[in-house]
């Protein structure tokens, strides 16, 4: 269990989300899965730690407070750093409209809740594996 | 024996009275009093001057001469006036509308304004006229004699040439006189003469009580009426033939037209009117009158043949039954009342034709002769009253000539019923012209003519007939000599009375000309309005004329015109009047096309139609007939203009209809958004516990080696989760049913105090469970309200639980305090929490409220309890708000009406 993506390396996942329980199950499906995960409350604090120090997969759910999603994808998408970073989005809005908006904005992938707790770690891993490739 | 000189004593004495009565009546008037112009009795008296003195002495001779066929003169105006109220109302209501001063103007306006009719109906009403006033002059002289006991004696006939000393001519001038004096004092706009009026309607009395007591004398000096009527006079007056046959049908008719086309009587009926409504007065009493007039006839009539010696001039018998029996105070009172009778149709028929004459004859050619200078000189008003005085002066000298040239003849007997054959002669056009459309000018024209023509021919031409004169000749042999143009045997009608024939004959070729004049002949443009006008009168509004014709006018030159006719103050008066009406303070009207109008029926009114179109086009420029309002006017007028208005109408409550559709529809888009906001709203408060619930539950079945306790912990939260989607959907269901109005709940008398205490209570171990110290502070004053026990505690628990739960400040405190307040109960839940953030109110009570659920994510809530809380205490007439928020803690606040 401490081998996640599929050269070997421990991803690192950053979860933004402000549900609590949702931050607990996405924390030990991925951790199950070998990735190594922070959490953040609000999408202020995503920035930030992004900055700080980003991960290989950014877990962003759309309705956060303070800065919601889109404007999280945003940013990282502007940033001069992390512009390449992926993001999978998490929404409980099952909306065809805001899988446009995230695809416009450049989401990597875009997850509707509830979801397949499989499906999830597939999307991260792949994506951290590619992302891992690409740089 | 009463003299000569007491009896024209007493005869000036009484027109001394008359002038007196006309002179104080208009006195009266002038000064603002109008009782003379209200009464619909002296208007029904007045009408009375139908009754002559043709009909106050001849009446009675004609029963002796034909027994009951007098009652025909009377029968025909009963009928129309019990019968045919409706021509008499339409004809008011025309003559008011449009300031008609006379039948010569009714036709001729009803026409286009022709003036050749009018010239045509003058003409032919003073041909008519003028033996009836010769009538009434005779009578007055014949009277004058057999009560004076001049030249005349108790047989009443006449003893020849009565010398110099003629009454008539005295009769005549002092009629002339009055008239001048009453008739002509001044133009008033519409023609009303209330001094005159008061005099005819006195003399009306005067001529009723003398022939009543005349009536009275002869019933009781007889000892009651068997005795009056031996069978064998009951047989000679009752038992005539032609009674009920043709010669009765045509007098009725006859009678019956006179009463409406004799210009005296269109003059007392129509122009003297002053309103509309004395005519339901006058449609009883004047039968009434009439009925009073004739009821003792018969009577003096069989006196007269029992008690004079034969060969008694049955026309004076009103005079000598009284004096054969010495009552000559009686007979004195009786030849006043038949004095009465003839002055007072002088009178009037001298005001009509005088009307008629200068307005459609004088004035025309004076205006026409004259135009260019008239206008830098002469004042019009005066020229008007001129010719009017001239007209006057005028019609009494031909009646003067007409007696005095046929007072040796017997035609002038005759002459009443020729003269009302004469005027029976204008019916057709003016039927036509109040009731057909279609009836044009030429086609009045026409058959006015063809009429006149025949009743020339089959009636005045026989009358003037004596034997071995072109006349004569013609008579016996038929123009030409030929058999068939016999004027009193017409086409080979033999056999028939004259008078019969002669109205049969002139009133069908009338008819018959002014419907085939009309069917074959236009109407021009004016006259089509006209029509339209005259015939609805009573759908169409006055003014109507205003707007089918454009003209516009100098102001000015209109003031000038207008002051010279109608005189400086009353032109001014209709100026100002006009223009306060148009809404302007300054006194001068807009000469728009309404004004014109109103100005030439003004102007009308003094000088006739026909006229008064000329003087006025001078003036205005540019007259033009617009031909579209012409058609919408006249071409089914009214019906299209019903029509446009019902569809005005449909489409006014069409557009309103439109409006609230799409109010309606703006509602129902605003709602749909809405819904589907929250709908959005709902999905997403779904699939977040559903995600917990889902994704735990397949972590738990996935994962082999899992530690128990956290096996357990994730069942747990799949547990919460599932009772928050429980109650989220229990609130959805809820909120569902209060917004729709569908609960019906139990309302009840309840303390809000004691509802508070157990909602405290009921948050109590939520409060020790996250620490938070919850105060009450109850109200001053007890309070009872109105409401649902279970639903207040809904809104209280829901307030005091949100204050703990979102409480995360370091000492959390909730204060629930109550109070009463200007009629309410009110209670603050006030705490030291967060505060509600930047989330506007109005924002806060709707459904998912976002502020307060962002903060406190994780714990139970749905977000729904705030919107349910605030539509409970709308329910119950309340009310529920946020009045504090800030960093350092909220409070929300309830209000509630205290019961009564």
């Amino acid at each position: 269990m401490t081998k996640s993506g599929a050269d070997g390396s421990v991803k690192r996942i950053l979860i933004a989300e402000d549900e609590p329980n949702i931050v607990e199950l996405l924390t030990f499906i991925l951790e199950r899965a070998g990735c190594v995960t922070r959490a953040v409350t609000d999408g202020e604090a995503a920035i930030a730690e992004i900055r700080r120090d980003a991960p290989d997969v950014l877990l962003l759910d759309l309705m956060l407070p303070k800065h919601d999603g889109y404007a999280v994808l945003k940013s990282v998408r502007a940033s001069a750093d992390n512009a390449g970073l992926p993001v999978v989005m998490l929404t409980a809005k099952g909306q065809e409209r805001d899988r446009k908006v995230a695809e416009s904005l450049g989401v990597n992938a875009f997850i509707t809740k509830p979801f397949s707790n499989q499906d999830v770690v597939d999307q991260v891993l792949a994506l951290a594996g590619a992302g891992a490739a690409g740089r | 024996m009463l003299t000569a000189d007491v009896v024209v004593a007493i005869a000036l004495g009484y027109v001394g009275l008359l002038f007196l009565l006309a002179f104080l009546s208009d006195r009266w008037s002038r000064k603002g009093s109008r009782w003379i112009s209200n009464s619909p009795v002296i208007y029904t008296l007045s009408i009375s001057v139908y009754c002559t003195s043709w009909t106050f002495y001849g009446a009675v001779g004609s029963a002796a001469r034909n027994g009951l066929e007098f009652i025909t003169i009377y029968l025909g105006p009963t009928l129309v006036f019990l019968g045919w109220w409706y021509l008499l109302r339409k004809l008011v209501r025309i003559g008011q509308v449009n300031r008609i001063s006379s039948i010569a103007d009714l036709i001729s306006s009803r026409y286009g304004k022709s003036n050749t009719l009018a010239v045509m109906v003058t003409l032919m009403a003073v041909i008519g006229t003028t033996p009836y006033i010769a009538l009434q002059l005779k009578a007055v002289t014949t009277s004058f004699e057999v009560v004076s006991g001049g030249s005349g004696d108790l047989l009443g006939n006449r003893s020849g040439d009565s010398g110099g000393s003629d009454p008539a001519l005295w009769v005549a001038v002092g009629m002339a006189l009055f008239t001048i004096l009453f008739g002509t004092r001044n133009l008033d706009a519409n023609e009303q003469h209330p001094g005159v009026v008061a005099a005819i309607a006195f003399e009306a009395l005067v001529k009723l009580l003398a022939l009543l007591m005349v009536g009275l004398f002869v019933v009781f000096s007889f000892g009651g009426l068997e005795n009056l009527f031996p069978e064998e006079m009951s047989r000679r007056l009752l038992e005539r033939e032609n009674v009920f046959g043709g010669r009765w049908a045509v007098l009725t008719f006859l009678s019956a037209t006179a009463i409406i086309c004799l210009p005296r009587e269109f003059q007392v009926t129509v122009v003297e009117n002053a309103r509309e409504s004395h005519l339901r007065t006058a449609g009883w009493l004047f039968p009434a009158y009439l009925l009073l007039i004739c009821l003792f006839i018969l009577p003096i009539a069989a006196a007269g043949l029992t008690r004079l010696p034969a060969g008694a001039n049955p026309d004076m018998f009103v005079l000598t039954v009284p004096m054969a029996a010495n009552q000559e105070m009686l007979a004195l009172f009786a030849f006043i009342g038949g004095f009465s009778s003839a002055t007072s149709m002088v009178i009037v028929a001298c005001i009509a034709l005088s009307i008629m004459i200068s307005n459609h004859i004088v004035m025309p050619v004076v205006l026409r002769l004259r135009w260019l200078r008239l206008y830098d000189s002469a004042d019009l008003k005066t020229l008007v009253l001129f010719s009017r005085r001239f007209s006057i002066l005028l019609i009494l000298f031909l009646g003067l000539l007409y007696y005095r040239l046929s007072a040796q003849t017997e035609a002038l007997a005759s002459m009443g019923l020729i003269a009302f054959a004469g005027v029976a002669q204008f019916l057709p056009s003016l039927l036509g012209g109040l009731y057909w459309r279609q009836a044009t000018a030429r086609g009045a024209k026409l058959g006015l003519m063809g009429g006149v023509v025949l009743w020339v021919y089959t009636l005045l031409l026989p009358s003037l007939a004596e034997d071995g004169t072109m006349f004569g000749e013609i008579v016996s042999n038929g123009l030409f000599g030929w058999e068939m143009l016999r004027p009193q045997a017409l086409f080979g009608m033999t056999g028939f009375d004259p008078l019969v024939h002669a109205i049969v004959w002139s009133l069908t070729a009338n008819t018959a000309l002014l419907i085939a004049g009309s069917l074959f002949s236009e109407q021009a443009p004016l006259e089509r309005l006209q029509s339209a006008l005259f015939v609805d009168v009573f759908r169409n509004t006055p003014g109507d004329e205003s707007r089918a014709l454009v003209r516009s006018a100098a102001i000015d030159d209109l003031r000038l015109l207008s002051r010279r006719i109608l005189g400086a103050d009353a032109a001014d008066r209709q100026f100002r009047d006009f223009a306060l009406r148009q809404g302007r303070d300054d006194g001068v009207p807009v000469a728009d096309t309404a004004f014109i109008t109103h100005l030439e029926r003004q102007i009308g009114g003094n000088v006739g139609a026909a006229s008064a179109r000329v003087m006025i086009s001078e003036v205005v420029s540019g007259e033009t007939i617009s031909l579209d309002e012409i058609i919408r006017m006249v071409d089914e007028t009214q019906q299209v203009i019903e029509y446009s208005q019902a569809l005005e109408a449909n489409s006014r409550t069409l557009e309103q209809t439109a409006a609230q559709l799409r109010q309606a529809n703006q509602r129902l888009m605003r709602l749909d958004t809405e819904k589907d906001d929250f709908l959005s709203q709902v999905s997403h408060e779904l699939r977040t516990p559903m995600t917990s619930i889902r994704s735990f539950a397949e972590a738990l079945l996935k994962a082999d080696e899992m530690p128990p306790d956290q096996a357990h912990r994730f069942m747990r939260i799949i547990h919460d989760e599932s009772l928050r989607l429980t109650s989220l959907l229990d609130d959805i269901l809820d909120l569902s049913h209060l917004e729709s109005g569908e609960v019906r709940w139990q309302v009840e008398h309840l303390d809000p105090e004691t509802a508070a205490v157990n909602a405290i209570a009921a948050c109590e171990g939520l409060a020790a469970e996250t620490g938070v110290r919850v105060e009450h502070v109850p109200a001053d004053t007890p309070a009872a309200i109105r409401g649902n026990r279970d639903r207040l505690s809904q809104i209280l628990i829901n307030l005091i639980s949100n204050a703990i739960k979102y409480n995360d400040s370091a000492e959390p405190w909730v204060r629930v305090e109550c109070r009463v307040e200007a009629g309410r109960w009110r209670v603050d839940v006030r705490d030291n929490g967060p505060g509600a953030g930047d989330v506007a109110p109005d924002q806060l009570f709707s459904k998912f409220a976002r502020g307060w659920r962002q903060i406190a994510k994780g714990r139970s809530g749905t977000g729904l309890g705030l919107a349910i809380s605030a539509e409970i205490a709308r329910r119950h007439g309340g009310d529920l708000s946020l009045t504090e928020s800030s960093d350092h803690g909220s409070c929300f606040t309830l209000t509630l009406p205290i019961a009564q």
